[in-house]
């Protein structure tokens, strides 16, 4: 198993380990999920996400590349803009789920999931060949940390040489003596930074944001904090037998851009926002089934906890579900006929015998009270 | 930390009985410290109803962490005549003392020489090759 800069600190934390896409990773420390969860929400986690991969696509036409691979409009990345999208298949089924940064006006980096890393760089370098761009793997050359809560900005801050970036902008720094790229960004509805370093610098950074308060957090924080805010989670509620719209990511489909993909997304929006979608007759996309489905939110009505994989009477089937610790119920989102996907529609859904009742609910699931 | 009392009966599959002092056909039943660690903090535990039949070696409750779900499984067979209703509200004594106020269920055991094939404190605690 890969192990990532950072894995010693795990350690020397007690943290559980498991095997994460073949990544050693931490799944929590000692003082438990809930802990973690909670810090981040009020007040500051750290979490190592340096198993993400990260792809690097250069030259004079790497925006045209980008343009033809990824399903947002890369032309309106700003230069240090973050741009977040949806790689897909020629039938509209989704390979990845992307941040692109814009470092300089010919380079972009590109952040993948651990799990997809390989396929999608092979991916990218099968579509290059018509492109005056370079492409490199560099998985390798990064530590990345997650630096996420209503105290990450000011923690963060107190170690840069410079103002930090604005939320969905990313800029180089020096932190702490070590030159990191800083992206306004996160997976946990919480306002913070995600930091891309050399690995040899990662361990210093991680210990210096640990003693000015930030509390170190696993993937099992991370996924609870992330469906709460009703972030996607591939492999969950993303794949290839999934398009972006049923998952409710048309915001970040521009098919005028002429994205690989973009026919079968365009006959999918039809479907989905046509008056007759519950009764299509047309077949929609995949091998889903021949109605539309949506991926809604819900909140269990009572006790019990739905997870991935439970079915729903009527059509349906949970991607993701967990407790919510902020909310104390069980949450969790789930594909749904569009026909019971509106706010509000009580779900049946069947876990592990037992029948659940589930409300449909407005994403994010938890949204600060401010 | 880790904890295996010697006054408890072990079943492998993580799981302990407490034969009662006054009624040597009732046990008290729960989870160990191994298999609360493993689970992590335990938010929901669904509790069989009393009357119900638990098999030895087969599953008869469900513990959940945030993470995961997890099968409880009888170390003895027999009826459940009571079910610890404080769990319901406050089901993380499972990890808090999960041979105290962490117990899960007592059973009126339908054959009581199934005790004779569970383990003591020691042989549990080599299966767990600490």
């Amino acid at each position: 198993m890969r192990r990532t800069p950072l894995y010693d600190r795990h350690v020397a934390a007690a943290a559980k380990l498991v095997d994460f896409a073949g990544w050693e990773m931490p799944v929590q420390y000692p003082d438990g999920v809930r802990a973690e969860h909670m810090a981040v929400r009020e007040r500051c986690g750290i979490f190592d996400v340096s198993h993400m991969g990260e792809i690097e696509t250069v030259g004079p036409g790497a925006e045209a590349l980008l343009q033809r691979l990824l399903s947002n409009d890369v032309s309106k990345i700003a230069l240090g803009g973050a741009q977040y999208s949806v790689l897909c298949d020629e039938q509209g089924g989704v390979i990845d789920d992307l941040f692109t940064y814009r470092l300089e006006p010919e380079r972009y980096v590109t952040v993948t999931n651990a799990s997809n890393h390989e396929r999608d760089f092979a991916w990218f370098r099968v579509h290059a060949g018509d492109f005056d761009a370079e492409l490199h793997d560099r998985l390798d050359d990064y530590a990345m940390l997650a630096v996420q809560g209503p105290l990450a900005r000011e923690i963060v801050q107190a170690v840069s040489d410079a103002p930090l970036p604005a939320r969905m902008t990313t800029a180089t720094r020096r932190l702490a003596g070590a030159e990191a790229l800083v992206c306004g960004t996160g997976y946990t509805g919480e306002d913070g930074v995600e930091l891309l370093l050399a690995p040899g610098d990662a361990p210093a950074l991680w210990d210096e944001l640990c003693r000015r308060g930030a509390v170190p957090a696993g993937l099992a924080a991370r996924d609870t904090l992330r469906l709460e805010a009703c972030f996607h989670l591939y492999g969950n509620d993303l794949s290839l037998e999934r398009n972006p719209i049923e998952a409710g990511l048309g915001w970040c489909c521009r098919e005028d851009t002429n994205f690989i993909g973009a026919d079968s997304i365009r006959a999918a929006r039809a479907a989905l926002s046509s008056p007759g979608a519950s009764a299509s007759v047309e077949p929609v996309l995949g091998p889903a089934g021949t109605r539309p489905q949506k991926l809604v939110a819900f909140a269990i009505d009572g006790p019990g906890i739905a997870r991935q994989g439970n079915s729903i009477e009527g059509g349906g089937v949970v991607t993701s579900g967990t407790l919510s610790p902020s909310l104390g119920v069980g949450i969790g989102m789930a594909y749904v006929p569009a026909e019971h996907s509106a706010l509000g529609t009580v779900l049946q859904i069947d876990v592990r015998g037992k029948i659940r009742p589930a409300i449909v609910k407005q994403k994010p699931l938890y949204r600060k009270a401010s | 930390m880790s904890s295996y009392p010697d006054d408890l009966l072990y079943h492998p599959e993580h799981d302990w009985a407490r034969i009662d002092s006054e009624d040597p056909n009732v046990a008290m039943l729960g989870i160990t410290w191994f298999a609360q660690d493993a689970l992590g903090e335990v938010v929901f535990f669904d509790p069989p109803s009393p009357g119900t039949i638990v098999h030895k070696d087969e599953p008869y409750a469900e513990v959940e962490s945030v993470k995961a779900v997890s099968d409880v499984v009888a170390p003895l067979s027999g009826e459940i005549v009571e079910v610890n209703e404080k769990l319901a509200d406050a089901p993380n004594a499972i990890n808090d003392d999960p041979y105290g106020e962490g117990w899960l269920v007592r059973v009126r055991m339908s054959d009581p020489t199934e005790r004779d094939a569970l383990l003591d404190a020691d042989a549990y605690s080599a299966t767990l090759g600490a």
